[in-house]
């Protein structure tokens, strides 16, 4: 980063201090994820029926559940699961439609073509029943979750990467490169891509929120994570039996948490957008 | 010509424009439709379990009995001849018969339609008539409370799921306040049910004149809507808000501001009418969102609709109205984005004349 750019992030930061405080959140949910499992006090697989839906206390921060887990030290361990799920889910469907889409704009007539139907295609579903239903034909995994996701990111980042290389294919730095003798393979991932990074990256960030929820709202309704592997979706569901009888605690705090990680992870691409490109600012 | 005639004829010309323009786009969106009905077809046919084994009552069933339900769900033959079978079925209109209910598909989303419908319709209705005035205030006075009041509503709004905002309504509503009824279906079980006209409830009972009937659907009703609806408000109310911006601050607005028309006729005919656009199209994609998320909310409220339906089905490896809710799904999304269009013809007609 040039220290011209360096000192723009800079006055950017200083005019939307939210953005420093979303990448404080998106760090200290990463660092939740990766050291979970050794911060927490409690096991939170454990079940001891004797402390069972127990409201939060300071001995129970978040409560207990039904089997008298601790609900914090489940909601720790399991952002390491709802972060993972939705980091691959988007980078899968970023680099897949990052390439498709480039050589689509790039190359242009059939293939575009093709491949627009195809998208056309994506998008005439209601995206989460067309995730659901892919669990369901896939097999009820995680990985399998990841890909539904990735599947119903996918047309997004084929038709921005598509928008954005076309709007470059005959800008004269490409010219100089095809002139220059390269490739055309080789133009559209040595030079096209990296030009398209930056705006892809900012899609990204906004589009982890979406897969968060996306995929807390697949494992609520019972696809993918089972339990009593601790998640935020499945949490909720465990929950929800409890909801009409008083005991919020056990939809309150997945729901916070999974509403704090998505909105961090918003506000960051908001901010994110405002220092590449600060003519889309609101 | 009179002032009359040529207004008639004005409108018969934008009318027949804005038809032509519907039937483009209806015959753009058959070939992705039929791709939707292919695309369904071998998803659910790689799904994993013998659902002739599933349906002959579990594994102890006789090898007969298999061979038997197998050939009459038509599992015997070869998948093309899966596919055409298919297409000709649904070409007439039968979308095939539910294991799980032991009806046809058609009737059985023929029943539940309208109870997924209401609510999605009731929640678009309030998200619009809550998120275009907080736009249009917001827009008003930027940088004032109210705007930024309404910015941290819309960043917290998409932020949570619809079913955590679902119980959490549940639990201030009902377990807290007692205001709502028991979270669980259209009307509790000891109603007497309307004659049946529109299929939407709270219409029947007033229909049939039944207002404590109309009371008791319409308590039901809200909490599913309202929080289908705080989901969608987020992005209603941005859209108004940088549309109505932009109007005011045209020259148009500062012309009918400076001829003196009350401040109300400013904002409402002359500005908020040319910043409707964009709204109508993102209704129209939140319409389609809240048809998916039609499966969470139904499943936090028991709602009998389509998706919740489709869901048990799903559960319970019985393709036929997974199939049918798919291809419903999709029907009624090329149907949203007609009348997107048509709505886009009517609010401003210059978009028809091409």
């Amino acid at each position: 980063m040039t220290t011209t750019a360096l000192r723009h992030s800079i006055w950017i930061l200083r005019g939307n201090p939210l953005t420093g405080v979303a990448a404080a959140g998106v760090l200290s949910l990463i660092f939740t994820a990766i050291f979970g499992p050794w911060i927490v006090p409690y096991d939170p697989i454990a079940s001891n029926v004797s402390q069972a839906l127990l409201p939060p206390s300071a001995e129970h921060l978040a409560g207990t559940d039904q089997l008298g887990r601790d609900v914090f030290s489940r909601l720790i361990v399991a952002a390491r699961l709802d972060l993972a799920i939705a980091v691959s889910a988007v980078s899968l469907s970023f680099v897949l439609g990052a390439v498709v889409g480039s050589f689509c704009g790039y190359a242009g007539g059939r293939l575009d073509r093709t491949v627009g139907r195809f998208v056309d295609v994506m998008m005439a579903f209601p995206l989460f029943v067309l995730a659901m239903a892919m669990v369901a034909a896939l097999g009820n995994r995680v990985e399998n979750i990841i890909i539904a996701t990735a599947v119903i990111n996918l047309p997004f980042y084929i038709r921005f990467a598509r928008a954005e290389v076309n709007v470059r294919r005959n800008l004269g730095w490409v010219e100089a490169a095809r002139s220059s003798g390269e490739s055309h393979i080789s133009v559209v991932l040595r030079f096209l891509l990296p030009n398209i990074l930056p705006a892809m990256a900012v899609q990204m960030s906004l589009n982890l929120g979406w897969a968060i929820l996306n995929a807390a709202g697949l494992s609520f309704i019972g696809l993918g994570v089972k339990p009593p592997t601790p998640e935020w979706g499945i949490m909720v569901a465990e929950g929800a039996r409890f909801i009409s009888t008083g005991r919020w605690w056990l939809v309150a705090f997945p729901g916070l948490a999974l509403m704090l990680a998505v909105l961090c992870f918003n506000l960051l691409g908001d901010g994110m957008r405002d220092i590449l490109d600060p003519r889309m600012r609101t | 010509m009179n002032q009359q005639q040529v207004i008639g004829r004005t409108v018969r010309v934008t009318l027949g424009a804005t038809m032509a323009r519907a039937g483009r786009r209806f015959l753009s969106s058959l070939p992705a439709l039929f791709g939707v009905l292919v695309f369904t077809f071998l998803l659910m046919r790689v799904l994993p379990g013998d659902p002739a084994v599933f349906f002959a009552s579990g594994p102890n069933a006789s090898k007969e009995d298999v061979e038997l339900i197998r050939k009459q769900m038509g599992l015997d033959k070869s998948m093309p001849e899966q596919l055409a079978l298919y297409l000709y079925d649904v070409g007439r209109g039968n979308l095939g018969r539910s294991m799980m209910t032991g009806q046809s598909v058609t009737k059985d989303l023929r029943e539940r339609l309208p109870a997924s419908l209401e609510l999605t319709f009731t929640a678009l209705l309030i998200a619009l008539v809550s998120a275009i005035p907080l736009g249009v205030l917001a827009a008003l006075k930027p940088g004032s409370i109210i705007d930024h009041g309404v910015r941290l509503f819309c960043a917290l709004g998409v932020c949570v799921p619809t079913f955590v905002s679902g119980l959490l309504l549940i639990y201030v509503f009902y377990y807290l306040l007692g205001l709502a009824p028991d979270p669980t279906g259209r009307v509790d079980v000891f109603t007497s049910l309307p004659p049946s006209r529109t299929g939407f409830l709270t219409i029947d009972f007033l229909l049939a004149g039944d207002i404590e009937g109309w009371w008791a659907a319409l308590k039901q009703l809200i909490l599913p809507a309202m929080s289908m609806a705080l989901f969608v408000i987020a992005p209603l109310a941005r859209i108004t808000r940088a549309s109505m911006l932009v109007s005011l601050g045209s020259d148009f607005v500062r012309t009918a501001r400076s001829v003196g028309l009350s401040r109300r006729h400013v904002v409402v005919t002359y500005a908020l009418r040319n910043a409707i656009l964009p709204v109508i199209t993102i209704a129209g994609i939140v319409f389609s969102t809240m048809l998916g998320a039609n499966v969470l909310v139904e499943k936090v409220f028991s709602w009998p609709g389509v998706a919740s339906y489709a869901l048990d089905a799903l559960l319970s490896s019985d393709y036929a109205p997974v199939q049918g809710f798919v291809l419903l799904m999709a029907s009624l999304f090329v149907l949203v984005n007609l009348t997107v269009d048509v709505c886009y013809g009517i609010a401003d007609p210059r978009v028809s004349i091409e």
